[in-house]
C-alpha cells in the first residue's frame, strides 16, 4: 500500500513492476455487497442462476432474505428489481453482460431507466476475455448499449480496488448504474480515488494521450513504458465512468498532446471511443484511433490468445501511438 | 347504482380523451373500465389527497396501451383534474400516450411494452413482505399481452415467493391488435395453464359489479396468490366498437364518439 501511494504521488509508473499480483474483480464486488449489507438494510440483490459466478452468493449467505434467486429469467428479474426500488430498495440486478443487459434492454430501457430508478446493473463476464465460452457470451456491445440509454450511468472498473470502489459508489448515487465487469483475474493499479465521472490520470505524458478501460488500463499503462524507452511520452487516462464521460480530462488531453488513442475490450462501435471521440470532434478536433473490436464476432479460446488475435494488446498500442504520430 | 354512473362518467372521458387525441387506444379502455371502476371507487385502500402513502394499495398497469382508462379513473378520483384529461398524448402534457411512472399524481410504473408491468408489480408485492407492510398490489393484464414469455416469468415468481398479497387480473375480451387471439395465439385452456402455476384461479364478468368485487373479495382472502380472469367485451357499451379487434389501437373520429357517448349514456 505504502508502495502504491508513492507511485501515485510521482505520478508516474517506472516499470511493469508497478502492476501488482492478480485479483478476481468479481470478489471486489462479492465483498463490497457484503459490505453495502451491513450498512443498508434497503441494499437487495437478484441472481438470475448465477449467484455464484457474479458472486450475489456472499451477499446471500450473510443477508438469505434480501437476496432474490428468480432462475434464468433476466426479463423479470429486471422488472422485479424495478418495483422493489419503487418502494426505496436499492437492488443489484446480476447477470453475464450478454443477458443482463443484452437480454433485458426492454425491461431496463422502460422500466428502470425511462422511470429513473434507483437500481444497479452489473454485467458481469463481459468482454472477450470470458474466453472459452465463444462469442455468444462475450458482451462487446453491451457499453454501447447502456451509453445510449437516458439516466444510466455507465462504469468500467479495471481492477479489484475499482470494483470494489464503484460497487461502493453506485449504491450511494440516486438513479441507475451499469457496472460492467470481466472473469479473468486481473493485475493491480495503484490505488486511485474514485469519483464517478472523474477519470484518473495515471501517467503523465506529453507526445500522445492513451485514454483506456477495464483491463485495457494495464496494457496502455504497459504501452507507455514502452513507448517512453523509444521517446514517446505518452499520458495515460483510466476512463473509469463512460457516462457521463470527463469531458475536462479529453479536451485538456486533446490541447495538450498530439493525438489520442482510445482502447477498449468492446466493439469499436459505439463505446468508449465514440464517447472520447464525441468529445474531441465537439471541442479540439484532433487525430485519433480507437482499438477494440472490429465490429466482428469473437470465437472460443483462452483469454490471453484472444486478446492477441484481436489486437488488445499493448504491442498493438504502441503500434498505433507510433502511426498516429508519424 | 353509484358505480354503474361512475363507469359510464368514465367510458365517456375515454371516447372524449381519445377523440381529443386523434389516436390511441379504445377498445381495451372500455372492456376494463367497470373493473378499473370497482378498483379506484371501492376496492382499493387508497388516498388520492396522499398519492405516495407508503402503505397504499397500488394498482400496476401491465397492458400500458389502456392508459386512457387508468388516466379517466385518477382524474374521476381526484388525482388530478378531469380537464387534464384533454392533454392525452399532446405536447407537454403528463399524460403520455403509454404511462410515464410518477409523470402525474398516481402513475405508480411505466408500462407499454407488454410484460414489463407484472415483474414490477412482483417487486411492489415483494416489498411489502420485506417491510411487513399489508397493501396490497393489483395488476392488470391484457390477454394478448399472455403472449410475452416475461409474463411467465414473472408467475413463476409469484408462485415461489407465495406473493398472496398480488392480485393479477386479465383483461379477456379475445381480441388484440390485428385479430382475434385465437388466431393471433391461442390461450385456451387459460385456466388450466395459470392453475398449473400453482395460482388461486378465478374467472368472472368483467362487467357486473357484482361478480367484479366478488371476485377481488374472494382474492384478498386467499392463502394462494390470485389471478383473475375477467370476461370481457372490447369496446364494451359501444355497438359499433363491441368485440371488433379493428378498435384495439384507434380513436373514434367526432360522428363516432356523439353516438358511442349516446349508448353509453343510455345503456344500463
Amino acid at each position: 500500500m505504502e508502495n502504491n501511494t508513492k507511485i501515485q504521488s510521482k505520478g508516474i509508473f517506472e516499470s511493469q513492476n508497478a502492476l501488482h499480483s492478480k485479483k478476481s474483480v468479481r470478489d471486489a464486488f462479492g465483498k463490497a455487497l457484503v459490505e453495502l449489507g451491513k450498512q443498508n438494510k434497503n441494499i437487495v440483490a437478484f441472481s438470475a442462476d448465477l449467484a455464484g459466478s457474479v458472486r450475489t452468493n456472499w451477499f446471500a449467505k450473510e443477508f438469505p432474505d434480501r437476496h432474490f434467486e428468480v432462475g434464468i429469467s433476466e426479463q423479470n428479474m429486471m422488472g422485479v428489481a424495478s418495483g422493489l426500488a419503487a418502494c426505496g430498495k436499492i437492488p443489484f440486478v446480476g447477470s453475464f453482460a450478454v443477458f443482463n443487459p443484452g437480454r433485458n434492454l426492454d425491461q431496463l430501457r422502460a422500466s428502470v431507466c425511462y422511470s429513473n430508478m434507483n437500481v444497479k446493473i452489473i454485467g458481469a463476464h463481459a468482454g472477450i476475455t470470458v474466453g472459452e465460452d465463444g462469442a455468444t457470451h462475450q458482451a462487446l456491445e453491451d457499453i454501447a448499449i447502456t451509453r445510449s440509454l437516458p439516466n444510466l450511468t455507465v462504469i468500467v472498473p479495471s481492477d479489484y480496488n475499482e470494483m470494489y470502489k464503484a460497487t461502493i459508489a453506485s449504491a450511494k448515487h440516486k438513479g441507475p448504474v451499469y457496472i460492467r465487469s470481466g472473469r479473468p483475474k486481473v493485475e493491480q493499479l495503484p490505488e486511485s480515488d474514485f469519483v464517478i465521472g472523474k477519470a484518473n490520470i495515471l501517467q503523465k505524458g506529453s507526445d500522445i494521450t492513451i485514454i483506456a478501460c477495464g483491463i485495457m488500463v494495464q496494457e496502455s499503462l504497459k504501452a507507455a513504458n514502452e513507448l517512453k524507452k523509444q521517446g514517446i511520452s505518452a499520458r495515460v487516462i483510466n476512463m473509469h465512468t463512460i457516462k457521463p464521460i470527463d469531458k475536462e480530462i479529453i479536451i485538456n488531453a486533446a490541447k495538450e498532446t498530439k493525438g489520442i488513442i482510445t482502447v477498449e475490450e468492446h466493439q469499436i462501435h459505439g463505446g468508449l471511443g465514440s464517447a472520447v471521440a464525441e468529445v474531441v470532434v465537439e471541442n479540439h478536433p484532433i487525430p485519433m484511433k480507437i482499438i477494440g473490436v472490429k465490429d466482428t464476432f469473437g470465437e472460443s479460446g483462452s483469454g490471453p490468445e484472444l486478446l492477441e488475435k484481436y489486437g488488445l494488446t499493448s504491442k498493438q498500442i504502441i503500434k498505433e501511438a507510433i502511426n498516429l504520430l508519424s | 347504482m353509484e358505480l354503474k354512473q361512475k363507469s359510464k362518467d368514465i367510458k365517456i372521458s375515454i371516447l372524449k380523451m381519445l377523440n381529443n387525441a386523434g389516436n390511441g387506444h379504445t377498445g381495451g379502455s372500455l372492456s376494463t373500465a367497470d373493473i378499473f371502476t370497482a378498483l379506484y371507487f371501492q376496492i382499493m385502500n387508497i388516498d388520492p389527497k396522499n398519492p405516495n402513502d407508503p402503505s397504499r394499495d397500488r394498482l400496476i398497469l401491465s397492458n400500458g396501451h389502456v392508459a386512457p382508462v387508468m388516466y379517466a379513473s385518477l382524474a374521476h378520483s381526484g388525482y388530478f383534474p378531469v380537464d387534464e384529461l384533454m392533454t392525452l398524448r399532446k405536447l407537454n402534457s403528463r399524460l403520455q400516450g403509454h404511462p410515464h411512472m410518477n409523470s402525474a399524481p398516481g402513475i405508480e410504473n411505466t408500462a407499454g411494452p407488454l410484460g414489463q408491468g407484472i415483474s414490477v408489480a412482483v417487486g411492489h408485492a415483494l416489498a411489502a413482505k420485506l417491510d411487513n407492510k399489508d397493501y396490497i398490489t393489483y395488476c392488470s393484464l391484457g390477454d394478448g399481452e399472455l403472449n410475452e414469455g416475461q409474463v411467465w416469468e414473472a408467475f413463476f415468481s409469484i408462485n415461489k415467493f407465495k406473493l398472496n398479497n398480488l392480485i393479477c387480473f386479465i383483461d379477456r375480451n379475445k381480441v388484440q391488435l390485428s385479430g382475434d387471439s385465437i388466431d393471433i395465439m391461442p390461450l385456451e385452456p387459460l385456466a388450466d395453464k395459470l392453475a398449473s402455476f400453482n395460482l388461486n384461479v378465478i374467472e368472472a364478468s368483467g362487467h357486473d359489479f357484482d361478480e367484479i368485487i366478488t371476485a377481488f373479495e374472494s382474492a384478498k382472502n386467499s392463502n394462494k396468490p390470485t389471478i383473475i380472469i375477467f370476461n370481457t367485451i372490447m369496446g364494451k357499451g359501444v355497438s359499433f366498437m363491441e368485440g371488433s379487434y379493428k378498435w384495439h389501437g384507434i380513436a373514434p373520429d367526432d360522428e363516432q364518439t356523439k353516438k358511442a357517448i349516446e349508448e353509453i349514456q343510455n345503456g344500463e
